[in-house]
């Protein structure tokens, strides 16, 4: 039989503004069998989605599919009429973005959005392919499949957005349907399901598809083959359990090892005699006006924490756990509604007007988004000197010779000084970012989610700096992150955050230990693990916990997490505030339910600490 | 493919709408600074070719109805055109732009008293406005120039109150204030710079509006005063010269055509190819 897609000698260039050629992908050949699941793997940059689109007959502006064989089911793309290449894609090729949000019209309802491909083409009868529609919902494990057409974007999760375009794409019985990174946006709770929904409707109807990605633990889940890119060209093709298992490519290799799970840093001494460097006591804090003592939208609810000079605290959480929030009430730009904060002893004003110069510099904040967090108008140079002479009040020669010392310090060469911001690589602005903070000379850095918009590589790195840096600085770390991976090899203690709450709380290898708080259960059991099959072996009861969703448990003193929790005792999380008890392994936990009853409790599903064996033993094998 | 992030951008080739823009604008740039000393004869110097005299080598745009030289009534004339405008313009700007800057930047009472007092100056038709200040204070220069300043503050400040708000919502500007700077840093350092560009743009386009409103002002006879004469004031001196098909009463008209439309072009080109041209 032929494969539905063959692809040879495939060369696509971009056009520069000097109007010079260059190659972004080349000399790319791999075909895909009818019902088969090819995974293009690679970072930024490395032209997968370039390839992807190429399947469409699609290039980006300014691009051109210049050299090369495209055949989708025995058609060549590259030589279809336009009015052809409109009936090719949606209809046997259908292609899924990485933000479903952009992707939908806001002010029209889904269901007409998501059959307006089949109607346009005169398919199906509207109350035809209505129907149709209803029944990918339920593939795809929408909740109400009869009714959420009805609705507007605005009105359903990302997650479940995503799917209604997988709905969209699979209308037509598509031959081919391109994934473009459709989870990099996600939760990692949410990612679990929607994965789940999306390969039991790829499977149930046998569809061909492309899924690219750059997260390896993904693809390993869905992919029948892996194609890994990078710089535009092809560095091995295999079946997934070959890539994963015994990959030929150095590079492949690289990937795989930045997977691995690091060693633990060694907790520092709990030295309980020294005060620690921040103490903060039950921290109330969120936006609106104040009424008797509460904000009118809480985000933060008796926060208690403390970091010791020179150790690293991880804030983990899905988003709008209130991670970010946090960074900001300390670093004052948001004033506590109450509670109490302590920088060394002394006792730290609310809002910033009320803090000394000292204070502000002994705390310095580096925001997520390096792109919005460097002023467009200014140049690295400027942009770095600021604090020196701000702080430090130091003169322009010495100024100069800084700047310099603090780019050779994150690792940029001095040639970047005259640049702006949008002249640098995200990598190189994240560590301008950085190199602002560490100008400050704090005491206390404050990193929120510095590596997210990283690639794996490029984040790899930003971490080993932050690690050099505290162990050459005895600088302390807030370090905020969705993603647990990271957090487990840069914090020696860990705090799991859920709707502004603190769940655990405790050393880094405690909290990762059995028995967890069932909400740092679900999010340790949800990060995709690179074994194929991880995805099947999440049982039922954190799958129903992945897919609930927060609701308001009617009192802000009782447990948040309470809708979706699967070890919930009615009459009692319900009723009364969960204690925070410290358990053997030596993290509190804040649930009603004891030590025994969770351990009894996950042995259930098993442990998540067994499942990484296994793993570790592909990587050893791979370097 | 980001980091190869060329390092300084190649010129881009102005394109000719663009470049006809600049062309006028500098052209009447010059005349406004120096048309009185390139002027043939003084402005009230009466010619000997009589009213309403055509286009001749000697009078290249013919004669007024007094028979003065029209080439030297335009000159002249460029400099109340064009200067009472540019200065009333820079007013405008310069005061939305600080207001604008300080409603964004307290937000409150003071964003939404000076908000509020805009709303009601914008809902004063332009010549309304300008006939009712006319009518109470004179036709002086200064009450000319601060009337036509005051009616275009409020869209300057609201133009600049948004991009303000816009940028006052990143991250850097949070970054600042964690570091401790205050307002007036803030402000100047790290907003200002930002939003240069579309408030320059918005300059030019106000200009545009400000040049309409004073010529039409003078059409009415209630702008400049005789014998100093702008260009609308010499459309409606010459306005029975239509009948004798004079090219007095059409070169004010063309000329102040000619002034806006190269203002538009130039603002057009610049901000349809973004930075690029002014770097």
């Amino acid at each position: 039989m032929t494969p539905l897609v063959e692809v040879s000698g495939l060369r696509v260039t971009a056009t520069n503004d000097r109007g010079a050629e260059t190659d972004i992908v080349r000399d790319i050949g791999f075909t895909v069998a009818r019902g088969e699941v090819l995974a293009l793997i690679g970072e930024s940059g490395s032209g997968k989605t370039t390839i992807a689109l190429s399947l469409l007959g699609y290039a980006r502006r300014g691009c051109r599919i210049a050299d090369g064989g495209i055949r989708v089911g025995g058609a060549d793309v590259r030589a279809l009429a336009p009015a052809e290449l409109a009936r090719l894609r949606g209809g046997q090729v259908a292609y899924v973005a990485q933000s479903a949000a952009a992707a939908f019209n806001p002010s029209q309802r889904l269901m007409d959005q998501v059959i307006e491909g089949v109607r346009m083409r005169g398919l199906m009868s509207r109350a035809n392919a209505e129907a149709k529609a209803r029944d990918l919902f339920r593939a795809l494990a929408l909740p109400e499949p009869d009714r959420i057409g009805a609705r507007f974007p605005h009105q359903v999760s990302g997650g479940q957005l995503q799917r209604l375009m997988a709905a969209m794409a699979l209308m037509t019985d598509p031959d081919l349907v391109v994934f473009d990174e459709p989870t990099t946006a996600l939760d990692v709770t949410t990612q679990v399901e929607v994965l789940r929904a999306f390969r039991e409707a790829v499977r149930e109807r046998k569809t061909t598809a492309i899924y690219v990605s750059h997260d390896l633990a993904v693809v390993a889940q869905v992919a029948d083959r892996i194609v890994v890119l990078r710089d535009g060209a092809i560095q091995e093709i295999g079946a997934t359990a070959q890539i994963l298992s015994g990959p030929a490519d150095p590079y492949t290799q690289s990937l795989l090892a930045a997977h691995a799970p690091k060693p633990q840093p060694p907790a520092a001494p709990r030295d309980v005699a020294v005060a620690p460097l921040l103490e903060v006591r039950g921290l109330v804090a969120g936006y609106g006006a104040t009424w008797q003592g509460r904000p009118a939208a809480p985000v933060l609810h008796d926060v208690d924490l403390e970091i010791r000079a020179g150790s690293a605290l991880g804030v983990i959480g899905e988003s709008g756990s209130g991670k970010s929030t946090l960074a900001r009430v300390i670093a004052g730009l948001l004033p506590a509604t109450s509670g109490m904060m302590r920088l060394d002893g002394e006792r730290l004003a609310p809002a910033l007007a009320s803090r000394g110069r000292e204070e502000l510099r002994r705390i310095q904040i580096v925001f997520q988004a390096a792109d919005t967090a460097l002023n467009p108008a200014h140049s690295v140079e400027r942009i770095l000197s600021r604090p020196l002479a701000f702080y430090h009040g130091l003169s322009r020669s010495e100024q100069r010779r800084r700047v310099r010392r603090l780019l050779d310090l994150v690792r940029l060469p001095a040639s970047l000084l005259d640049r702006l911001p949008t002249e640098l690589s995200g990598g190189q602005k994240t560590r301008v970012n950085l190199a602002r903070a560490l100008a400050a000379e704090p005491a206390l850095l404050l990193c929120d989610e510095v590596t997210a918009s990283l690639d794996t590589v490029v984040g790899a790195a930003i971490l080993d700096l932050l690690a050099e840096l505290r162990s050459e600085l005895g600088l302390a770390l807030m370090f905020i992150s969705h993603d647990l991976k990271t957090v487990r090899a840069v914090c020696d203690e860990v705090m799991v955050l859920y709707a502004g709450q603190v769940m655990e709380r405790g050393t880094g290898q405690a909290v990762m230990q059995a028995p967890q708080h069932p909400y740092a259960d679900l999010l340790a059991a949800s990060v995709p693990e690179l074994r194929p099959g991880w995805l099947d072996s999440i049982d039922e009861t954190r799958l129903a916990e992945a897919r609930s969703r927060f609701s308001f448990p009617g009192s802000p003193d009782l447990c948040a997490f309470i809708s979706r929790c699967a070890a919930r005792a009615p009459g009692l999380c319900d009723a009364a505030p969960p204690p925070i008890r410290r358990f053997a392994k030596g993290s509190d936990i804040r649930c009603h339910r004891t030590e025994q009853e969770l351990v009894a409790l996950q042995s259930k599903h098993g442990s998540v600490s067994a499942a990484i064996l296994p793993l570790k033993r592909v990587v050893k094998r791979a370097l | 493919m980001s980091a190869a992030a060329p390092i300084t951008a190649p010129r881009r080739r102005i394109p000719a709408a663009v470049q006809i823009g600049i062309a006028l604008v500098l052209f009447w740039a010059t005349l406004a600074a120096f048309g009185p000393y390139l002027a043939p004869y003084s402005a009230g110097y009466v010619v000997n070719a009589g009213p309403f005299a055509p286009m001749s080598t000697a009078y290249p745009l013919g004669t007024d109805y007094l028979g003065r030289d029209m080439l030297s009534r335009i000159l002249h004339g460029a400099r109340y055109t064009v200067g009472v405008a540019l200065l009333a313009t820079v007013l405008a700007c310069l005061a939305g732009t600080t207001l604008g800057l300080l409603a964004a930047v307290r937000r409150g009472w003071i964003d939404a008293l000076i908000s509020r007092a805009a709303d009601a100056l914008i809902s004063i038709p332009h010549l309304m406005f300008a006939l009712v200040v006319v009518a109470a204070f004179g036709t002086s220069l200064p009450v000319l120039v601060l009337m036509a300043a005051v009616s275009y503050v409020p869209g300057s400040f609201r133009i600049s109150r948004a991009l303000a708000l816009d940028i006052n919502a990143m991250d850097f500007i949070q970054v600042a204030r964690a570091r401790g700077e205050g307002t007036a840093y803030i402000l100047r350092e790290e907003i200002l710079p930002n939003m240069l560009f579309p408030v320059m743009t918005d300059l030019g386009l106000r200009f545009v509006f400000v040049v309409l409103l004073l010529s039409g002002l003078s059409f009415l006879g209630l702008g400049i005063q005789p014998p100093n004469a702008d260009w609308g004031a010499l459309v409606r001196e010459n306005i029975v010269g239509i009948y004798e098909a004079a090219p007095a009463v059409v070169v004010p008209a063309v000329a102040i055509a000619i002034l806006t439309i190269g203002i538009t072009l130039l603002i057009d080109g610049l901000s349809g190819s973004n930075h690029e041209i002014v770097r």
